[in-house]
């Protein structure tokens, strides 16, 4: 304990430096353990939803968005495993005047009681016997009425297609868990009101004791129309998990990298000092201090570094999860979980589990340099305090070579479990094959530049890179690191950000959007409404489109489906495959389709509308960026032909020479009461688009700019250290008469030098990266694909600023030791 | 909306507008409409509140006793009535059964409810026939078949007729207060021969007995001031039968009661108010509720009296989940000058909360 001073006393010797990696494992750390504590938070809550709603329900018969055919409910009644089935019919509804829904039920209380009776409505004092049957009345649980600052006795409006109908609160539903917003009603009014006469959204089984689960859920499923599917509770629950898990890993990722470079910082803060304290080392075993003590001394370094960030990393993680649920919900504003309140709880586990990381990217970052430290032979140390950081060049670049051959092999791999893991392994080989690389890199590129001799720095500082030595590897391969991510990133996003908007551009192509409501159960248009938008003067056509989900296989996400008109070739569609034009009615799936259920171009696969399966062959695959778990587009005459559904949610429409989009927007507006019908211009949809796009990307741009920052402080911890050990370097040229600035232009070229060759590496390691990032994780984790777009210009500008801001950054670190008296600087060591 | 819905189903529909506009009207009950067989063995379904109500003595393989009872309600609730839905609440059925049995100590019960649709409950006209879910008590000539599939038993009986029913009251025409206005129509079949089968705790026996039936309708059956009734049903040794019940006000005072009696080889008897007095001898108090129930009486009709003693204390039945009271309905023994007459089963509403109907 007594060198405890000795050896963690160093740390606040080279504050900067203990900071920056603090730093960095602080904030992978807290990144981490954010991204893990609102999601379970989020999934906990989303699951306690799902399992109350649900209440003791086996098994649950679940449609199509727009519901199915209730007389579903009279077969399965009939099953001999039933014990009690109760019918819900679940609308997302509009509320009149606002941009908010409500999720509403439409129950039938006699059955529910025997199966979920935590839904029960519990009518006021007022109410009557049969306020819970009553047309006009509904039940709003404590959250939902709180939410809407409503109470018992007022009145709540809602819309339904484009007209409002009015209910009364007549009591509150005590068994919903605190903070779900929910309303229920009596399923006949429901279904009378919100214009679902005749549909179901799903029916909520009970089996008897004696019946068997597997045996009952098979015999139900296979009674049931097309499109309907027998699924157990908690296959809800199971479905928001696999949709945020990608979601999810790759934010959990951007922690781990975060935590990497901290642990490279440890390393690289960790290899100068021990240079630096070379001679104390050799003192201290020369004294009789045991070689493992010393390492354990030097790991501890590192534990300490990482065992304060991972602390401090907690903390930060849990206030970022906190304030991310305040203002952006659990999905972080994905869109996942809607309709929740997940409350934050603090998880001993996950909080010890995410310090050890810490800990271990300490100690990991500290390993190296501790075993380089003790394999000084002490009598050797103590004579001579220069350069001895072992040189790397020797490290063979076949091992290189290797790594990246593994990496290309690597991002072959299709995903595992759902996610790109390979993918990942693909980049870390990437970068690690980079690194391996760099010494035989940068010795290279200095015998290449030694070739011209400009001036005498120039010379002096080739000459002494040509030797390629260990702290000059160091802080390239921190630059290289740093470059990579920076720029992979770059690269993806604003491939990405084109992408999208080349995307948005091609769905978008007309002048107005006009749709009932964000809600598409509650808010719709009629036909009656249809052709009054029709026949408003001002427009030249008009194309409406009919949103639904399906459910084609029992216990997957539902998948989005597009009725629009869609011409026999595809050719408006962003399409990336497609297939000659056959007969028969064509659908059009995204690329999530082809990933989630195999389908390809040309196909024929069944379709499940109107409770039949109907053959339709796969007339291409479009880009989708908007519905992670699929969607499937199909002409909307077909799709009415089929249906027989007429309602449609939104219109585009493109006017003709003589209005304006304004003039128009004020006939549209007032064919339906107010807030019944919202318009868009494209532009604003874009500009929103495009919002939303940069504020998920905020923190790429964050984690770049870190990057960068880790890069350079890079430079400047390995300038800073070697300046005092060249110290007698410096006096020995002073000595020989080459000037203050001569030495001053000497390390700028070091720096710069030292600089380029990582910025030269992070470049070409960041492509590949980027490539990675783009054409497998994407689509592996998103299931969606993206044209690449480089931004040369931005990567220029950044390349030389990084390099020009090496250079200054190792001027800076070298002005000290520069500042000596040449005299004292050379009679130092004797 | 609704209102501009209105102007356009009143330019299509002038008629509409009276009945569209007027609260949904169920028909009075009126004295003078004589009780046609079969049809009124079926249901009527503009009337408010209807029920069967079938009760009895069960005897076991070992002689042992036992009590059962099932009633079937069917609700007009005047809601819905010009929804198109499917699932419209207009006519709901209500069901529940218990069975009384010694060895316990207090009541089997379970119940049922479903609005009538989708297969799940209905109830047919000119016979009497009502069912929910498995649930079902239906009229073939003179013999009924009740079934009950309750969670810890279950029963198939079958209870066969003698004899034309009694019509209580005026020709059927049965008064609940002073005001002609609160009454129903009303008819019970005393002294069923029962025999079927019974279900206790997974093992199934074969049973026989004797039991009774009542079947009643109305629209507005009791006065504002009633808090709730006393009734009892008795099946005499001798094979004659004997109905009585009583309405109470809050405090306990009578409002209204009426009785009918027939016996062997006379002319069924009728009798008013001031001819029937319940007078409570004992009460239980329920450890659930809380609720005291007066379990047993004497009953005097005209210048007969008897003593009712409940088959056991313990007969409250909890059906708010359901018919929504609480009250307390069970077999009793019954005795006349100290010798066993008959059995009987009693219902006691209105102990705990004012008794609602309809």
């Amino acid at each position: 304990m007594i060198l405890a001073p000795v050896f963690l006393g160093a740390l606040g010797q080279r504050r900067m430096a203990t900071l920056f990696s603090l730093f960095a494992i602080v904030l992978g750390v807290g990144l981490g353990v954010a991204v893990q504590a609102i999601h379970e938070a989020a999934l906990n809550e989303f699951g306690r939803s799902a399992r109350s709603l649900a209440g003791d329900a086996d098994l649950r018969v679940i449609g199509p968005a727009s519901g199915f055919d209730e007389n579903v409910l009279e077969q399965i009644l009939k099953h001999p495993a039933i014990a009690e089935a109760t019918p819900v019919l679940e609308v997302e509804a509009k509320l009149a005047g606002h941009e908010q829904t409500l999720q509403v039920l439409g129950i039938d209380v006699f059955s529910l009681v025997r199966v979920a009776p935590r839904l029960l409505p519990s009518p006021g004092e007022e109410a009557g016997r049969f306020a819970s049957f009553a047309e006009d009345k509904i039940f709003l649980s404590a959250a939902a009425q709180q939410h809407f600052a409503l109470s018992l006795g007022e009145m709540l409006e809602f819309q339904s297609g484009t007209r409002s109908v009015k209910l009364q609160i007549a009591g509150d539903l005590p068994g919903v868990i605190d903070g779900q917003r929910l309303a229920v009603m009596d399923i006949a009014a429901a279904q009378q009101h919100f214009g679902q006469l005749g549909k179901l959204s799903r029916i909520d089984l009970k089996l008897r004791p004696e019946a068997r689960l597997e045996a009952a859920h098979a015999a139900l499923q296979s009674m049931l129309p097309a499109g309907i599917q027998v699924e157990t509770p908690d296959a809800a629950t199971d479905q928001s998990a696999n949709l945020t898990r990608a979601y999810r890993v790759n934010l959990s990722m951007l922690a781990a990298i975060a935590l990497l470079t901290g642990a490279f910082l440890v390393f690289s803060a960790q290899a100068l000092s021990v240079v630096k304290r070379r001679s104390e080392f050799a003192f201290l075993r020369a004294l009789g201090l045991a070689r493992n003590t010393l390492i354990r001394w030097l790991l501890a370094e590192g534990a300490v570094v990482g065992l304060i960030g991972g602390i401090f990393g907690v903390a930060l993680g849990y206030a970022l999860a906190w304030a991310a649920l305040r203002l952006l919900g659990g999905d972080l504003g994905a869109g996942y979980f809607a309709g929740l309140q997940p409350e934050l709880e603090f998880e001993p586990v996950i909080a010890v589990v995410y310090v050890s990381l810490g800990v271990i990217a300490g100690v990991a970052g500290a390993a190296l340099p501790a075993r380089q430290a003790a394999d000084i032979a002490p009598a050797q140390a103590l004579k001579s305090a220069g350069d001895v950081m072992a040189s790397q060049a020797g490290v063979r670049p076949w091992w290189s070579l290797g790594a990246l051959l593994l990496a290309v092999a690597a991002s072959l791999i299709p995903p595992i479990g759902g996610l790109p893991l390979a993918g990942y392994l693909a980049i870390a080989l990437l970068l690690a094959g980079g690194i391996l690389l760099l010494p035989f890199a940068a010795h290279a590129l200095s015998r290449l530049f030694s070739c011209f001799a400009p001036s005498l720095a120039w010379r002096l500082a080739t000459a002494r890179l040509v030797s390629a030595p260990g702290y000059a590897v160091v802080a390239a391969a921190g630059v290289l690191t740093s470059v990579a991510l920076a720029v992979s990133m770059a690269i993806m996003v604003a491939s990405f950000r084109e992408s999208v908007d080349e995307w948005l551009t091609q769905l978008l192509p007309a002048d107005i959007y006009l749709r009932a409501g964000r809600s598409q159960s509650s808010a719709y248009i009629d036909e009656a409404m249809q052709k009054k938008i029709a026949a408003v003067p001002g427009i030249k056509s008009v194309q409406f489109t009919r949103h639904e989900q399906l459910r084609l296989a029992p216990g997957a996400a539902p998948v989005a489906l597009i009725a629009r008109s869609v011409s026999a070739t595809g050719a408006e569609l962003p399409l990336v495959s497609q297939v000659a034009a056959g007969t028969g009615p064509k659908l059009w799936i995204s690329e999530a389709m082809a990933d989630h259920y195999g389908w390809h171009s040309g196909q024929r696969v069944n379709l499940p509308l109107a409770g039949e399966q109907q053959v339709m062959q796969v007339g291409g695959i479009w880009r989708d960026y908007s519905r992670q778990t699929g969607a499937i587009m199909l002409d909307l005459t077909t799709y009415q032909k089929i249906t027989g559904d007429r309602r449609i949610n939104d219109a585009a429409i493109i006017l003709d020479e003589h209005t304006s989009g304004g003039e128009l927007a004020g006939r549209l507006t007032a064919l339906a009461g107010p807030g019944g019908l919202e318009l868009a211009m494209p532009g604003e949809i874009r500009q929103i688009s495009l919002k939303i796009f940069d504020r998920t990307f905020a923190i790429t741009y964050l984690l770049e700019a870190v990057a960068i920052l880790i890069g350079l402080a890079g430079i400047a911890a390995s300038f800073a250290s070697l300046a005092a050990t060249r110290r007698k370097e410096f006096g020995m040229l002073r000595h020989i008469g080459v000037s203050r600035s001569q030495i001053g232009w000497m390390l700028a070229l070091e720096g710069g030098l030292v600089a380029a060759t990582g910025v030269i590496g992070g470049l070409l390691a960041g492509a590949g990266i980027g490539l990675i990032l783009i054409e497998v994780v994407n689509r592996q984790s998103f299931h969606w694909s993206m044209d690449l777009h480089i931004p040369w210009l931005g990567l220029g500008v950044f390349a030389l600023s990084m390099t020009t801001l090496a250079a200054l950054a190792a001027v800076m670190a070298g002005r000290q030791a520069m500042r000596q008296d040449a005299i004292f600087a050379v009679r130092e060591d004797w | 909306m609704q209102r501009r819905h209105f102007l356009i189903a009143l330019a299509a529909w002038p008629g509409l507008l009276p009945s569209q506009a007027a609260a949904v009207s169920f028909p009075p009950v009126e004295a003078g409409r004589a009780l046609i067989f079969p049809d009124d063995y079926g249901a009527h379904p503009d009337f408010r509140t209807e029920w069967w109500y079938a009760t009895g003595w069960l005897k076991r393989g070992d002689a042992q006793a036992l009590g059962f009872q099932i009633t079937f309600f069917r609700v007009r609730t005047g809601i819905g009535e010009d929804n198109p839905s499917n699932f419209s609440p207009r006519q709901l059925v209500l069901a529940h059964a218990a069975i009384a049995d010694p060895a316990l100590g207090r009541l089997r019960h379970s119940e049922r409810a479903a609005r009538v649709g989708f297969g799940r409950a209905g109830f047919a006209k000119g016979r009497s026939d009502v069912w929910v879910d498995d649930w079902r008590l239906t009229q073939q000539g003179d013999n009924y078949q009740a079934s009950v599939r309750g969670e810890d038993f279950s029963y198939d009986l079958t209870l066969r007729a003698k004899g034309t029913p009694i019509l209580n009251g005026l020709q059927g025409f049965s008064r609940k207060a002073a005001d002609p206005r609160h009454a129903s129509y009303y008819y019970s079949r005393p002294q069923l021969d029962v025999q079927g089968s019974l279900t206790l705790a997974g093992k199934r026996e074969v049973v026989s007995g004797k039991a009774w039936l009542d079947h009643e309708w109305s629209s507005e059956l009791l006065p504002s001031g009633a808090q709730g009734w006393d009734w009892v049903g008795i099946n005499f040794s001798d094979g004659s039968a004997l109905m009585a019940f009583r309405l109470r006000d809050a405090s306990g005072n009578p409002l209204w009661a009426a009785a009918s009696l027939r016996s062997t080889g006379k002319i069924d008897q009728f009798f008013a108010p001031d001819a029937v007095e319940f007078v409570p001898l004992r009460s239980w108090r329920s450890p659930r509720s809380g609720i005291e129930y007066p379990v047993e009486w004497r009953l005097r009709v005209a210048d007969q009296e008897w003593q009712l003693q409940a088959l056991i204390d313990d007969q409250e039945l909890d059906s708010r989940r359901s018919v929504g009271a609480i009250y307390w309905e069970g077999a009793v023994r019954v005795s006349q000058n100290g010798q066993p007459s008959g059995d009987g089963y009693l219902e006691l509403t209105g102990y705990g909360d004012k008794i609602r109907v309809g």
